[in-house]
């Protein structure tokens, strides 16, 4: 039967490439999900700032910043206190110091994006600019001077292993391996992602949220504190941007390297926008563009055989890396089904309902409040 | 009542386009608007390195090991003579200016249509591939046949990666933005991939192209001031009189303040957006052009650079202005230029460039701040291309 569909020309091919992902997906599952974790907890601060009106292309310097404080501190606190027992999933008191400092520094930094989107009412891209060109420098800097000292390595997180039972079961016990034999910032990632699809369509929170996202104007009418909302929820995603830089450095690797995000925060964008702006679907967007990669790993170790193998193999490896990017773009041009942005996305809310600058006189009174 | 966002389009030019009444200010009068208009950025500037200078005493442990309080005079010391010190400095500092000043123009444009081009990476990036295969490829025509080609080259390639945004943007909704940003990794990997393929140099210890001969820039003044200082210092002029002075600056900048105005007056914006965004991709495809011929030699495959992202503060600190981003050019130019000596003087890493760049710009968007603090009321409304241009985000329909 499956012979048969193979040997149709052409459409043969993608029947073979459909058989071969298959035969291959247990084999390169953990890699994907590992590399798609710090996308999806990116996409979930982006998804935190986006729902409520606020646009975030700072998630990369967020990201960043929030790598190397993990790392930094971890280091730090690793030197200071004598080295006790690390309790379960490799967890210890410097790695937790170094994860609490990570998602504390990624807050501070959302505080300035949504003091400068909310308050401020700067536009909105160039305080994501603002961070991404912030955190390259301060991470650098700070980096190289740190690093002439050469700082031990404070260890990193450790991988759960499921129950036997669980990951032997027959077809779909390479699932539970892939999604569970991860650290604690893996699997919280799992956690945050269910809870916080559930709570964006069935909690008050999420009501409120998507108001604000949506029609700030009305929200407003309904007593809805806008503004307030806007900025817990920015603050809020910045949670996700550190326990993002904190996986990078403290539990999928030991070390800081300059720039090491290497434009996760932006394919975390992308996922969001494929996944149209919910958890369950930015997650999904992430996995699938981290499997385009994964594939092509497993193209060069294990090529399928006859023509598809020819075929595959002629692709040049860069095309997998760039098809999250096309996807992205089809996705916006609604080509192949839109992905529509909440509707007050990137417009600074102003109780008088009146944008600034519009009288000569307003910038005098914005300063003074 | 203008009070939905569809009304109240924000002021993106600072001084809306009139018809053709003659501007014609008085000497004193153009003197005080010079001082009103560089005054929030200067004293963005003077903040920015003192802000620079806290984190330099701040982190001072780390570079000498005791706290040293003269850390920052050593360090911007350090900085003006790596800039400006000598003559070869100056030209360096030139140099380094200029992929600046032509990225910058090419996100300057944007802003006045209302469109940030946050492609000018990727522009860059295409575009200086695109001149080094065409550089590479004339290796035997003369040498002035040779750099045309290698230049315009590299022209066509930004102007095509530009069109694509445009045109996607004014057909598709799809915001520029976003395209922009993907678009730049997409050039990341065309790159990597054109490189390391059909264009590897033989004998090449790393992969990168064949170094180019014939048609790379020749060096007009001191040791590697290469003609690519020309491009960008006629840019400016040209794309000045081309914003101010002709009838498709007019409509580019009327439909950046007011698309619907716009339309009404007959003009197109859709055209109009798809030629900003070509244009902008051409002055950053001569950008990556001149860093290639005249500065590089050859094309690596991973090409490290930040041109692109540095245009976006460049642009946005020269107020959108041509004559500004020349200023604010030859400024992060300078830091460039200076930031070597800085390192190997005051043992400040270069990545204070990117801090300084970073703080300059936070306090031009927060511009209420330094307006609190020189207690001035400055040439208002000049930085609304800060707070509007993202209003579009979430519209997916055309104009």
């Amino acid at each position: 039967m499956i012979d048969l569909l193979y040997g149709i020309p052409v459409i043969g091919l993608v029947f073979q490439f459909v058989g071969y992902v298959i035969d291959v997906m247990p084999i390169i599952a953990p890699t994907i999900i590992g590399a798609a974790t710090p996308i999806a907890l990116g996409a979930m601060c982006g998804f935190m700032n986006e729902r409520s009106g606020v646009v975030n292309i700072g998630i990369e310097g967020m990201m960043l910043t929030a790598a190397f404080v993990a790392w930094w501190t971890a280091s730090l606190t690793a030197q200071l206190i004598p080295e006790g027992p690390a309790g379960p999933l490799g967890i210890s008191t410097p790695l937790l110091i170094g994860l609490v400092a990570a998602i504390g520094a990624a807050m501070l930094v959302s505080l300035v994006h949504a003091w400068l989107s909310i308050t401020v009412r700067a536009d909105q891209i160039i305080s994501g600019t603002i961070i991404n060109i912030f955190a390259v420098g301060i991470t650098g800097y700070l980096n190289l001077l740190v690093s002439r000292s050469a700082p031990p390595s404070a260890g990193q997180f450790s991988r759960w292993e499921p129950p036997g039972e669980v990951t032997e079961l027959p077809f779909i016990g390479w699932l539970f391996d892939a999604f569970l034999a991860q650290g604690p910032i893996g699997l919280g990632l799992l956690v945050a992602v269910i809870v916080m699809q559930i709570l964006l369509f069935r909690s008050r929170w999420g009501l409120r949220t998507r108001a604000v996202g949506e029609h700030p104007e009305a929200a407003e009418t309904v007593g809805i504190d806008v503004i307030g909302l806007r900025y817990r929820n920015v603050i809020l995603g910045g949670v996700f941007a550190g326990l993002a830089g904190a996986y990078l450095t403290i539990e999928f690797g030991n070390s800081f390297q300059g720039e090491m995000t290497n434009g996760r925060g932006f394919i975390a964008l992308a996922a969001l926008i494929f996944g149209r702006w919910t958890p369950l679907g930015a997650f999904g967007a992430a996995i699938l563009f981290t499997a385009s990669e994964g594939i092509q790993r497993a193209v060069r170790f294990g090529p399928p055989e006859g023509t598809l193998g020819e075929f595959l193999a002629a692709v040049p490896s860069q095309f997998y890396s760039a098809v999250p990017y096309l996807i992205t773009i089809i996705i916006l041009a609604g080509v192949v089904g839109r992905s529509l942005a909440p509707a007050a996305i990137g417009r600074p809310f102003s109780r008088e309902k009146r944008e600034r600058r519009i009288q000569p006189s307003d910038s005098a009174s914005e300063a003074g409040r | 009542m203008n009070d939905g966002p569809i009304t109240s389009q924000g002021l993106r030019d600072e001084h809306p386009p009139q018809a053709s009444t003659p501007r014609g200010p008085t000497r004193g009068s153009l003197a005080r608007r010079v001082l009103r208009t560089a005054l929030l950025p200067a004293a963005a500037i003077v903040l920015a390195l003192v802000v620079g200078a806290v984190i330099m005493i701040a982190s001072s442990p780390l570079v000498g090991g005791s706290i040293d309080l003269a850390l920052p005079l050593t360090a911007y010391g350090a900085l003006l003579s790596g800039s400006l010190g000598s003559f070869n400095a100056i030209v360096s500092t030139l140099v380094q200016a200029t992929p600046l000043i032509l990225a910058g123009l090419a996100v300057g444009i944007g802003f006045k249509a209302g469109l940030f081009n946050i492609g000018a990476q990727g522009q860059f990036l295409v575009g200086a591939l695109s001149a080094a295969a065409a550089g590479v490829a004339s290796a035997d025509l003369p040498p002035i046949v040779a750099i045309a080609l290698a230049v315009a080259a590299g022209m066509a390639a930004g102007t095509a990666y530009g069109f694509i945004p445009g045109f996607l943007k004014a057909y598709t909704g799809a915001h520029e933005v976003v395209t922009t940003i993907m678009l730049n990794y997409v050039a990341i990997q065309i790159v990597a991939y054109v490189v390391s393929g059909p264009l590897r140099g033989e004998n090449v210890s790393f992969a990168r192209t064949e170094t180019i001969t014939n048609a790379a820039l020749p060096v007009l003044v001191g040791r590697d001031g290469h003609i690519g200082i020309l491009f960008a210092a006629l840019a400016v002029p040209i794309i000045a009189w081309l914003l101010f002075r002709s009838t498709l600056g007019f409509e580019i900048r009327t439909v950046g303040a007011n698309p619907d105005a716009a339309r009404y007056a007959g003009m197109h914006p859709r055209r109009l957006i798809i030629l900003t965004m070509a244009l902008g991709g051409l002055l950053a495809g001569l950008a990556g052009a001149t860093e290639i011929l005249g500065q590089t030699g050859h094309m690596p495959a991973a090409y490290a650079t930040s041109v692109g992202f540095d245009a976006i503060a460049v642009a946005l600190l020269g107020r959108a202005h041509p004559v500004g981003i020349l200023f604010a050019g030859l400024l992060f130019g300078a830091m460039r230029a200076g930031a070597g000596l800085m390192q190997i003087q005051a043992g400040i890493p270069v990545q204070m460039i990117n801090v300084l760049q970073a703080v300059i710009l936070f306090f031009l968007a927060a511009d209420l701040i330094v307006r609190a603090l020189i207690r001035t009321r400055t040439d208002d409304g000049g930085v609304a291309e800060m707070q509007t241009i993202t209003r579009s985000y979430g519209e997916q329909t055309a104009n």
